[in-house]
């Protein structure tokens, strides 16, 4: 029972440090100094609701480990985000719709989350969902931005929106943990608003004049520790120091 | 049992209120509203922090600096980190507003007008320079995650606006 809660907070935690990390790998070269900080921001508050999952993984854990144990030094199939979060920062379309197609997941999540048996896990959803939803105001205003812009901007969003796509439904797929996380009524069946979030998205795609691909065909694989081939670059970047020099602090 | 009641001993607060926010100097913790608990118990103060936002880097040198306050004042104390119940703008002082506004932040409107002007471009945020409320929002975050950066259009000078968490 432990283990599977462990194992259900890494399936939430996951996604936040990873996309964590990417947003990260962007400070100081936003394309302007506002959207920089903004971004760098949203990676702060990610890695800072990250550190509250960890910490009480650690100390669920029998290991004698740390919450930085289990940010950098696992193997690349021991992460458990999904394939969406770790798509590359192609450009500041990708950057704004991956956001957007996350936050608007992560708000419904942390919504039902607060009601968790478990105290922890609901405190700190509630703690999260404020800052979350101040992410993902920042997200819909941009692809509304971008999508209702100039005509390159529309096109270049809009192509960004077509590639992420095929990465939305695995965010509604249940794992083990997940489905045991739900038994005990400390998991959140996030197929509950799968329906809701797919009206939102398209609402705000909409607004922002943007089409709502009809594709059928989606990737799957991160909930698994499968993951794409950006990934193994991503943890070289982020686990370089722990690996470099053991046990560093700051 | 989570509870929005702070429970400080009278013997503590002067101490305590020694104690600033790292990134806000002029502004005491208490004045903050980040300490929720500090009582002696068997010698020892236990203290209850909670972050202002998850990732805030100030909350581990806010534990160092109360533990550091209260051994010079002769205490020994254990500094615990609690999410709940949330932090919420509401728990700052009105002192805690004033040093806001005199280090040059404008402090947190209601939730209602946050809202307004945040998203509608309702310009309610007052300047903290001059006063106008002649100002538009520049970025939705600023320096920190906590605060939105505005302009004021009256004196062009740009500043930071404490965003309202309820
Ligand atoms: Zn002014």
């Amino acid at each position: 029972m432990k283990d599977n809660l462990i194992q259900y907070i890494l399936g939430i935690a996951d996604n936040s440090l990873i996309l964590g990390q990417r947003l990260g790998e962007l400070t100081g070269h936003g394309p302007a100094p506002e959207i920089d900080i903004a971004i760098t921001n949203i990676s702060l508050d990610l890695f800072g609701q990250v550190r509250s999952y960890f910490q009480y993984a650690a100390q669920l854990s029998d290991k004698d480990i740390t919450e930085d144990d289990i940010a950098f030094l696992r193997t690349e199939r021991e992460y458990v985000n999904v394939l969406l979060v770790e798509q590359p920062n192609t450009d500041f379309g990708y950057v704004i719709t991956r956001q957007f197609l996350f936050d608007q997941f992560h708000y419904l999540l942390l919504s039902a989350l607060q009601q968790s048996t478990d105290a922890t896990m609901a405190a700190i959803a509630k703690k999260s969902i404020k800052e979350v939803s101040y992410h993902k105001r920042f997200s819909a205003d941009w692809m509304k931005r971008l999508g209702d812009g100039t005509k390159e901007s529309n096109q270049r969003v809009q192509q960004a929106v077509n590639d992420l796509w095929g990465y939305t439904n695995e965010l509604f797929m249940l794992t083990d943990a997940d489905k045991q996380a739900i038994a005990e009524g400390i998991g959140v069946d996030v197929t509950l608003f799968k329906k809701e979030y797919y009206e939102n998205v398209a609402a705000i795609l909409e607004e922002a004049t943007l089409e709502v691909p009809t594709q059928a065909f989606f990737q799957k694989g991160g909930k698994e520790g499968v993951h794409t081939e950006h990934m193994g670059y991503l943890l070289a970047d982020m686990q370089y120091m722990q690996r470099t020099y053991p046990g560093m602090k700051w | 049992m989570t509870t929005d009641q702070v429970n400080i001993d009278e013997e503590l607060i002067p101490i305590l209120r020694q104690v600033s926010d790292p990134e806000i100097p002029v502004l005491s913790i208490l004045d903050m509203g980040v300490v929720r608990k500090a009582i002696v118990v068997d010698e020892v103060v236990e203290v209850s922090i909670t972050p202002t936002y998850s990732g805030c880097p100030a909350m581990d040198v806010i534990g160092e600096d109360i533990t550091a306050a209260l051994a010079h004042a002769g205490y020994q104390a254990k500094v615990n980190l609690v999410l709940s119940p949330a932090w919420t703008t509401d728990w700052i002082t009105p002192e805690g507003r004033k040093a806001l506004l005199a280090y040059g932040i404008a402090p947190p409107l209601t939730a209602t007008a946050d809202k307004k002007a945040l998203l509608g471009g309702e310009q309610l945020v007052k300047c903290p320079q001059c006063g106008s409320a002649n100002t538009e929002m520049l970025s939705q975050f600023g320096s920190t995650a906590c605060k939105a950066l505005f302009k004021c259009k009256e004196c062009q000078e740009p500043f930071d606006y404490f965003k309202c968490l309820t």
